[in-house]
């Protein structure tokens, strides 16, 4: 009877810690258009996604870096101090971590930048495609999402892309690799 | 005509698969050996066939046959071998493939070292272990077929993904999949139980070594993948709590509960249908794992499927085995009675609660993990919860688990007593409260609250494995006799916590006392980190096997003495698009790590630069390395191979004095 009681309470414990641990560290993400709109509260932590604007990437003194990130409809500017990822270039999706100061600009702590040269956050897609069904706007300097050939190469790749074109879902895995080469070197000489 | 013989090879394991999975099931139900026999020579031809298999798809990678689309993806005439061989698995059809293989092996394995098994129970494991056959040859067969030829022929292939162009990762999946798959092997055991409706020492004692050679492999797996993320991702980080690694974590913390709730079972004969719904939930994450790592849900370099019948089908398979298993749990668990009572003040009490706080730990994971990913995928907003709600869950679950530990070896079964166990703990509580006092100072030069609280149950946990072994050596007049007498599983259970405990140190002593910096250096610029000076002296060109690096020399002096000279990487790989991969240099010592990786060149002929300064952290893949040879020599302690049915009765007697 004394063990089934302990167990009880130590579930009991563990589990409101856990709880209590999740809320406390729940981390929102959010899109330039919600922060310009105030719709994230002001110093708290949480994930910025987007494209990284192309030709707003401006290197300072030191490691200081400042880019603008856009979802094409809205834009912020960020400022982060660090050795930025591999897979960080312009006009590609980016999400980074960190608190928006009280001059609306977004200061980041981390920079994640995905294995994919299309790769776009879901929700930033979404918000993408409302603000620009036909890819013309802002985004006219992107690569536009739909009319980017998605490369095959190796593991990793491609998810995103297929996962925001179903258009493109039958055709990505057969499509011949010598295309895919053309591609890549095509987005070798945008860098 | 080679990848069309593996893909007939693949069919002929399906059907073989079939007949394992059915004609068994007829067998025991007709109570008909022959027909019972049949399942071994199934489980041959079905191994035979995906060795084929599996050896067609190598062959092409191997020969680079552009033909064949899966390899064109993933393979490049000038990748070294290594690569080319470990591309077979690199993607998401190999990895299936091989997922299979294993499958089988582990199938193979038990039709081998099982024919000492009772006829009706083997017959069900193999038939239980077909059916999940049947599910993963019918995923490949339909849904991601690796051998599909594509014309024209392109003249090269994508290659590799660069990222996982690293030796930690060639044998990183194999093993892995061993852990995973091999707890099938152990669900295997539980649904046979509850099938036939018995569940004793004896089964026990033949589920026992399965699965701690499952547990071995999974704990291995994860530490190569942590060793080769540290390597890789040029963040000097060794575990980042993202989803791809919690699915592989999941299965390890229900995996360790379960090993230790069957060393109950066979013992004491309690906690029965426990040990069975362990044996399931392990299973079902290892499931899950492959699931939420193989359907696209994650957006990871894990994630390679790009259709998403493929996540459909897993999730699926996914539901009829746990649903199926389930309910077969609720309906014949109530079956199982207990031999005796339990008693809190025991061993078997101290493993309930060890498997209380595993549990509880897993549950924590798998909130952390899916939750996110269910509300994302409802669309109802974007959330993230990171480390620090998984460090904050982990500590206070932890820390009474280690705590408990200690206790292992020195509290004995059915009735023990803490004032007897606490006597012999003695010396280890004192050595722990020294060395947490001492060390932390005597190595670092400071003490933190995570340093000390880390060494304190570190040494706690190494020095009371330990006491057991050095109690039985002290008490044969020969040292020598004394350590012969130490059987195989207590020197696997000493050798795990001591693991444990190392692994703890690792852990506390990394996250307490790693500086890192990032810094922009001019050409023979000097950045100071920790007592280390690094100076960045050139920077130059060097052509690989497949790729172009710019390789830095960065010289590193300590006290105005030379150590050594790094040379960090910026990879380009052309056939992979042009895409760079930072590879970082590492001077390893015992004690410490000094980590440089290469940043992005400025145009005035500055670099970026992260470095970082790491105590310690060899020891967290030591305590992986070491929790492995533990299992090792549990997994084959004699008394597993002995267990004839006619020497049963003794070896009873013998066991229970032993572990």
């Amino acid at each position: 009877m004394a063990a089934v009681t302990c167990l009880v309470v130590g579930v009991g414990v563990a589990a409101t810690l856990a709880f209590t641990a999740f809320r406390k560290n729940m981390m929102y993400f959010y899109t330039p258009t919600d922060l310009v709109a105030h719709n994230a509260p002001r110093s708290a932590v949480m994930d910025l996604g987007g494209l990284v604007k192309l030709g707003s990437v401006v290197r300072e003194q030191g490691l200081n870096i400042s880019f603008i990130v856009t979802d094409c409809s809205h834009q912020l500017p960020v400022v982060y101090n660090g050795v930025l990822p591999d897979l960080f270039r312009q006009g590609q999706g980016i999400v980074a971590t960190g608190h928006l100061n009280a001059d609306g600009t977004f200061v980041a702590s981390r920079i994640l930048a995905k294995h994919d040269s299309t790769y776009m956050p879901p929700s930033v897609a979404r918000q993408v495609k409302e603000a620009d069904p036909q890819g013309r706007r802002d985004c006219g300097n992107f690569k536009s999402v739909d009319d980017t050939v998605p490369r095959s190469a190796g593991a990793g790749v491609n998810r995103t892309a297929s996962l925001i074109s179903t258009n493109l879902r039958s055709g990505a895995a057969s499509r011949p690799v010598d295309d895919n080469i053309k591609t890549a070197a095509a987005s070798e000489a945008m860098k | 005509m080679i990848p069309e013989l593996g893909h007939f090879a693949l069919m002929l394991a399906l059907g073989a698969a079939l007949l394992q999975f059915a004609a068994p099931l007829v067998g025991w139900r007709r109570h008909d050996a022959r027909w019972m026999a049949t399942a071994t020579s199934a489980a041959h031809v079905q191994f035979l066939a995906t060795v084929v298999s599996f050896a067609c798809l190598a062959w092409a990678f191997v020969y680079c046959d552009f033909s064949v689309a899966y390899v064109a993806q993933n393979d490049n005439t000038q990748m070294p071998l290594m690569y080319r061989i470990a591309a077979v698995w690199g993607a998401h059809e190999g990895s299936l493939l091989l997922w299979v293989l294993v499958l089988s092996g582990w199938t193979f394995a038990v039709s081998i070292f099982n024919r000492r098994l009772p006829a009706d129970l083997s017959a069900l494991v193999l038939s239980v272990l077909g059916f999940v056959s049947i599910g993963f040859l019918l995923f490949i067969l339909l849904t991601s077929d690796p051998f599909t030829r594509q014309f024209p022929v392109p003249a090269q292939g994508a290659g590799l993904n660069p990222i996982l162009q690293d030796p930690g990762l060639a044998g990183h999946p194999p093993i892995l999949y061993m852990g995973y798959v091999g707890f099938s092997v152990a669900f295997a055991f539980a649904i046979a139980a509850l099938i036939s409706g018995k569940l004793d020492a004896a089964w026990a004692r033949w589920a026992r070594p399965w699965t701690t050679a499952a547990w071995m492999f999974l704990t291995l797996g994860i530490t190569l993948g942590s060793w080769w993320s540290y390597r890789e991702l040029g963040w000097g980080g060794w575990w980042f709590w993202d989803p791809v690694e919690n699915a592989s974590f999941m299965p390890w913390l229900a995996g360790t509960a379960l090993i230790h709730s069957l060393a109950v079972t066979e013992k004491r004969g309690l906690l029965k249908s426990w040990t069975v719904l362990l044996s399931i939930l392990a299973f079902s994450l290892s499931l899950l794992g492959t699931f939420l790592v193989r359907s696209g849900v994650l957006v990871s370099v894990h994630a390679f499927a790009e259709d998403p019948s493929r996540g459909l089908f897993v999730l699926a398979f996914l539901g009829v085995c746990v649903g199926l298993a389930l309910l077969l749990f609720a309906w014949r668990a109530p079956l199982f009675k207990s031999e005796g009572e339990l008693r809190l003040m025991s061993r078997e009490g101290f493993l309930l609660f060890n498997n209380v706080f595993l549990v509880t730990s897993c549950g924590a994971v798998l909130l952390g993990t899916l939750y996110p990913l269910v509300v994302n995928s409802l669309g109802i907003g974007k959330i993230s919860v990171g480390p620090p709600y998984f460090n904050a869950v982990f500590l206070p679950l932890f820390a009474p688990l280690f705590l408990l530990v200690g206790f292992a070896a020195v509290m004995s079964w059915k009735r023990g007593r803490l004032d007897e166990a606490l006597r012999r703990l003695r010396v280890p509580a004192i050595i722990a409260v020294a060395a947490a006092a001492v060390l932390p100072f005597a190595l670092e030069g400071r003490a933190t609250v995570a340093a000390t609280a880390g060494m304190l149950f570190a040494s706690w946990t190494i020095f009371a494995a330990v006491q057991e072994v050095w109690r039985r050596v002290r008490s044969k007049r020969r040292w020598r006799n004394g350590l012969a007498s130490v059987p195989r599983g207590v020197w696997g259970m000493t050798l795990a916590h001591v693991g444990l405990g190392v692994w703890l140190l690792g852990v506390s002593f990394t996250t307490s006392y790693s500086i890192e910096r990032d810094v922009r250096l001019a050409p023979n610029a000097v950045a100071e980190l920790g007592g280390y000076a690094f100076s960045l002296k050139d920077v130059h060109k060097r052509q690989g096997p497949n790729y172009t690096a710019q390789r830095g020399d960065v010289l590193v002096e300590h006290d105005g003495r030379r150590l050594t000279t790094l040379h960090p990487e910026k990879r380009v790989y052309p056939a992979a698009g042009g895409q760079m991969q930072t590879k970082a240099d590492i001077d390893v010592l015992p004690l410490r790590d000094l980590y440089v990786s290469l940043g992005a060149p400025y145009d005035n002929g500055d670099w970026g630069l992260r470095l970082y300064v790491k105590p310690m952290v060899r020891m967290i893949w030591l305590g992986g390395v070491l929790m492995f040879c533990g299992g090792l020599l549990a997994a084959s302690d004699r008394r597993y191979r002995l267990a004839r049915a006619a020497d049963r009765a003794a070896l009873d007697a013998v066991s229970t004095q032993t572990a």
